[in-house]
């Protein structure tokens, strides 16, 4: 029963939240930090897939956000709204619910399958070669998307409300707040297990000495495929998620400065860490919050801080450890397969 | 040693953590606020620091007289500012802090449509009203009845900039130069195009080019421009930006008119463009030279405060926050719970037909658009922006 | 006609990228840290420019010393140089030599110089304010036209600063006994000091040269641009990295190639379609050379031991 602690608590937490947010304990603006958080978690975490556990230097993850977050609205518009490309709704409100999360995987798909514009140049290309490769996608994505007239171009993209406002129709209950805390749920889930599991092994031997993970009979290339794809098409999770929690998506969003705030959360938490990404989304996130009655001075003391704090601690809040190595007695709490 | 730092960072991440949720304000039932959802930091950082100046004034003259009186009443106006960083989720976050956090009556923003369409979603869910000065997307207050805005629409500009260069210039042919990235630039761009080929036939736009937000170079773009030969170039961008294309432009052996948007309408212009700019036209709000009364009281109240002309975005800001508080005064009362508040505020607003502004006369039909005049200025030599025309909506 | 005509733009914003990959170049050579505040360094450079010639020059409702334009502009390149250099070097100073000292994996001293570039733009936005500055006139503009080919005076001397510029520190790198400490760094941090070389100094040079160079960009930057705001180094930072990488980093001739590169593909997209793709093409192309040059052009394979 101790075993299963984390877990239950896990679920119980999620329950709490969801049920205090419906009763309005917790009002609008926490739910929305919280649920900004889910995203810089999930996005904190896949990234450090490829910086951290990889040892790549990806600076692009913002790209992959944009992909998936525009693939999935359009999914979930082209159903439940009316639009200007098909007309009236496909499907009705009712199926939002099921539909929603389909599109939450297709918007994923594509972005993981975007990912390798990115996967394929590193079978070859490595390091800071490979960086370059990384902020060119996202640029080509954001040009890209800017020359769709069909999906509003740089005036941006909306309609994603009908979708919640279907869920919530069937059940008036926090349905994103919901979805948010699973989808980082599964997010870290699926990485912790990836990582322990004997293939996802290969992940940090890349890192460590590519030549001789080779010769210990790891498959780079596909390794590489899997990390890549694995770690944008969560990227892309975390980009339909955002873009119902706005209800509105614009490619301006996804620029060169949402990668970088992917990639500090990273390098504060620690590379090769998922406890440390965790905790470096959530206190980044917190920290962007409560510093806004700086007005301009925030982005003055943001960076400043991160840099003292990299002077402090040069290898991340918590290194390549996570919570349980430090805890040793945290693991009597939970199972893990 | 290692552990205790780990151990010590946790505990002041709970910490922040546990300050950040017991974050909260009191309620004083003598005060009345308004939030302000601007870009003070990030792309347009002028643009937020104009609004943010303008309320400031307004705020200090209201209060300066004890306060805005209601149904017999004065109460103190109370004005809190959100940075939103010209990012549409810190747009977001920030409408949300300001209605749920900070208990806002209104929210005055944000500019950029980039921000208030969101922002404007969120404000219409929770039932706040919201005034955006700026805006020109249609989107921002579609089906919105909690959202208004003080600008007129990128449709209405677009016709009154190619009807006025045809009949001002005799021109026959016309090229776009415009920012991609910025969706105002475009739009505008866009109607233009399709409104001066109605009127000249097809292909009369010459050249249609675009560069991106943070560009300085247009050579490339403005070397085919010229080399299609056009009678004009509109340019329906931002005045930093404008001010190097024209300089640009003259580089490269221009020496045709140009013709301008709402956009350049900055006091900074002249100081950056200088004398290159003399003699072009642009469509805007206001003109600030040869303004009378109102206006030109404000232009030079502003101007004597804070040290400069102020630009159309601080006009419009002050028009919008007005707009709100003509609304909350019109209610008639305050209520003590401030949802019922909100409710009163805006059907006081949707109530309000006609608008004596300093950037005009406003007509709101319902839809939260007002119907407003546009005027063409001429730079003069002193670099004064002056009255040319004035175009209304039929 | 306009062919001549985009060559010649294409040269100049091509030494603009090149001026500035240098300084990247050049750290990175030593260092392999990618400083990714020097972008920033450059906006500060401008800075400093414009005030040091609105000081000299008077005008804009200062007090200055009323000097001749080009005047100002001899004492304003020097000075601008040296105060420009001087930011750099606090920077390693202050942020980057700390962290090394402690071990610190590269990628976090990178992550620094990130966050010292955005601390510069808005510690820049929350001091001078949101007004953009407009930069003096320090050399009386002369358009000269060939048979339709418009050029400026600025524009030459900026195309002739990048390669002078290029050849002296082409000169500094592979002539002197500094450009050979600096490249025996990049090839073994640890031998070096061994063999009696001062780490720090050399260290200390190279920033005082790269941040020099972005002075200089940045001064002739304003002067073509006269417009200044905080966040002009961003993006032109960015592209200039890219260009550094594409052309080879470490390499200064990869980054005088791919500076020039660049501004040749940025705008003969332009030239050839149309401008709204320009972002779209000119960066599916450095990705296609990247794919098949993974090293960049001048870059050499790092020999990897077993």
């Amino acid at each position: 029963m101790q075993k299963h602690t984390f877990t239950i608590s896990l679920f119980a937490g999620i329950f709490l939240l969801t049920v205090l947010a419906q009763f309005g304990v917790i009002n609008q603006y926490l739910v929305s930090v919280i649920m900004l958080m889910g995203v810089n978690i999930i996005l904190s975490t896949s990234l450090n897939l490829v910086n951290g556990y990889m040892g790549e230097f990806s600076c692009g993850h913002g790209g992959f956000m944009c992909v998936g977050a525009y693939v999935s609205s359009v999914v979930t518009v082209l159903c439940f709204s009316k639009n200007h490309i098909l007309g009236a709704p496909l499907l009705p409100p009712s199926l939002a619910l099921l539909a929603f999360p389909l599109a939450l995987a297709a918007g994923a798909a594509v972005a993981a399958v975007a990912g390798l514009v990115v996967a394929i140049p590193s079978f070859k290309t490595r390091g800071d070669y490979l960086a370059i490769i990384t902020l060119a996608a996202n640029y080509i994505v954001i040009s890209a998307i800017d020359n769709m007239e069909i999906i509003g171009g740089p005036r941006g993209f909306m309609g994603m409300n009908a979708t919640v406002n279907g869920m919530e129709g069937l059940l008036d209950i926090p349905w994103m707040l919901l979805w948010v805390l699973s989808g980082t749920v599964f997010t870290v889930w699926l990485l912790r297990r990836f990582v322990s599991s004997t293939l996802g092994k290969g992940v940090p031997a890349i890192a460590q000495d590519e030549i001789a993970a080779e010769i210990m009979s790891v498959d780079t290339n596909r390794m590489k495929l899997i990390a890549f794809m694995l770690s944008s098409g969560l990227a892309g999770l975390a980009g339909g998620l955002f873009a119902h929690i706005l209800g509105y998506v614009n490619p301006h969003s996804f620029d060169i400065m949402k990668s970088t705030e992917v990639m500090v959360m990273v390098y504060l938490g620690g590379m090769g860490s998922l406890s440390g990404a965790t905790l470096s989304a959530i206190l980044f996130t917190v920290l962007l919050e409560v510093l806004r009655p700086l007005e301009i001075w925030k982005w003055v003391v943001i960076p400043l801080l991160l840099i003292l704090l990299m002077q402090f601690r040069p290898e991340g809040i918590m290194g390549n450890k996570e919570l349980s190595d430090l805890f040793p007695k945290l693991k009597k709490y939970y199972s893990f397969k | 040693m290692k552990r205790m730092t780990i151990k010590v960072l946790l505990v002041v991440l709970a910490m922040a953590l546990g300050a950040f949720a017991l974050m909260g304000c009191g309620q004083d039932s003598n005060v009345i606020k308004i939030g302000f959802n601007l870009e003070l930091t990030g792309d347009i950082p002028k643009v937020g620091e104009a609004s943010k100046f303008a309320a400031e004034m307004l705020k200090e003259d209201i209060n300066s007289k004890g306060g805005l009186e209601v149904g017999g009443k004065k109460y103190k106006l109370e004005f809190v500012y959100q940075d939103n960083e010209a990012k549409a989720d810190s747009a977001v976050n920030a409408a949300l802090k300001l209605i749920t956090q900070d208990s806002v009556v209104a929210i005055v923003g944000p500019n950029s449509s980039k921000q208030a369409i969101p922002a404007g979603g969120v404000c219409n869910d929770n039932q706040t009203p919201m005034v955006s000065p700026w805006s020109t997307n249609p989107d921002t207050t579609k089906d919105r009845p909690w959202v208004f805005r003080a600008a007129f629409l990128d449709p209405f500009q677009g016709p009154v900039a190619a009807n006025f260069a045809a009949k001002q210039f005799g021109a026959k042919t016309a090229a776009v130069l415009f920012d991609i990235a910025n969706d105002y630039s475009k739009g505008l761009a866009e109607i233009f195009k399709t409104e001066w080929e109605k009127k000249a036939g097809a292909g009369t736009v010459v050249a249609f080019e675009s560069h991106g937000t943070k560009d300085q170079d247009f050579s490339a773009q403005l070397t085919k421009i010229v080399a299609a030969k056009p009678d004009f170039i509109f340019v329906p961008d931002n005045y930093n930006q404008v001010a190097l294309i024209i300089k640009q432009a003259h580089d490269l052996g221009y020496k045709g008119p140009f013709m301008g948007s709402d956009a350049w309408g900055s006091a900074e212009l002249m100081t950056l463009c200088g004398k290159d700019c003399i003699g072009q036209f642009f469509s805007t709000h206001y003109a600030a030279a040869g303004a009378q009364g109102a206006t030109k009281e404000f232009i030079d109240r502003y101007n004597t405060k804070y040290k400069y002309v102020p630009d159309d975005v601080a006009a419009l800001t002050w028009d919008a926050t007005r707009l709100v508080l003509q609304a909350i005064q019109e209610a008639g009362k305050v209520e003590k719970d401030i949802k019922a508040e909100r409710k009163l505020v805006r059907d006081a607003l949707a109530n309000i037909k006609e608008f004596a502004g300093i950037t005009g006369t406003m007509k709101f039909h319902g839809t939260g658009d007002p119907d407003k005049c546009a005027v063409v200025v001429q730079i003069s030599p002193e670099g004064k922006f002056e009255f040319k025309e004035s175009v209304c909506p039929q | 006609m306009e062919f001549f005509q985009h060559i010649l733009n294409a040269l100049q914003f091509g030494s603009f990228y090149a001026l500035i990959a240098l300084g990247y170049t050049l750290v990175y050579g030593v260092l392999r840290l990618i400083n990714f505040a020097h972008g920033d360094i450059f906006m500060v450079g401008a800075y400093i420019a414009y005030f040091v010639a609105v000081l000299l020059l008077g005008g804009e409702g200062m007090h200055g010393l009323g000097l001749s334009p080009a005047l100002t502009l001899a004492i304003t390149v020097p000075v601008t140089m040296i105060l420009t250099s001087l930011v750099g070097v606090t920077l390693e100073r202050t942020m980057y030599r700390p962290l090394r000292r402690k071990g610190a994996d590269r990628l976090y001293v990178v992550i620094t110089a990130l966050m010292a570039g955005l601390m510069l733009e808005n510690g820049n936005l929350a001091l001078l304010g949101a007004s953009r500055k407009s930069f003096p006139e320090l050399m009386e503009k002369v358009v000269w036209t060939f048979g339709g080919v418009s050029v400026t005076n600025l524009k030459v001397v900026v195309i002739v600063a990048a390669i002078v510029v290029f050849v002296l520190l082409e000169f500094i790198v592979t002539k002197t006994k500094i450009g050979m400490a600096m490249r025996g760094i990049s090839y073994d941090k640890f031998a070096i000091p061994l063999m009696g070389i001062p780490l720090d100094t050399i260290i200390v040079v190279t920033f005082i040269l790269g941040s020099s160079m972005a002075g200089l960009a940045g001064i002739l930057y304003a002067m073509s641009y006269p417009i200044l705001e905080p966040y002009m180094g961003a993006l032109i930072g960015w592209k200039a990295f890219i260009a550094a990488v594409v052309g080879g980093i470490g390499d200064i001739r990869g980054a005088i190639v791919g500076g020039f590169l660049l501004g040749f593909i940025e705008i003969g997209v332009v030239a050839v379609f149309p401008s709204t793709l320009r972002d779209l093409f000119a960066f599916s192309v450095l990705l296609g050379i990247l794919w098949l040059k993974p090293t960049g052009l001048f870059g050499v394979a790092q020999t990897t031991k077993i």
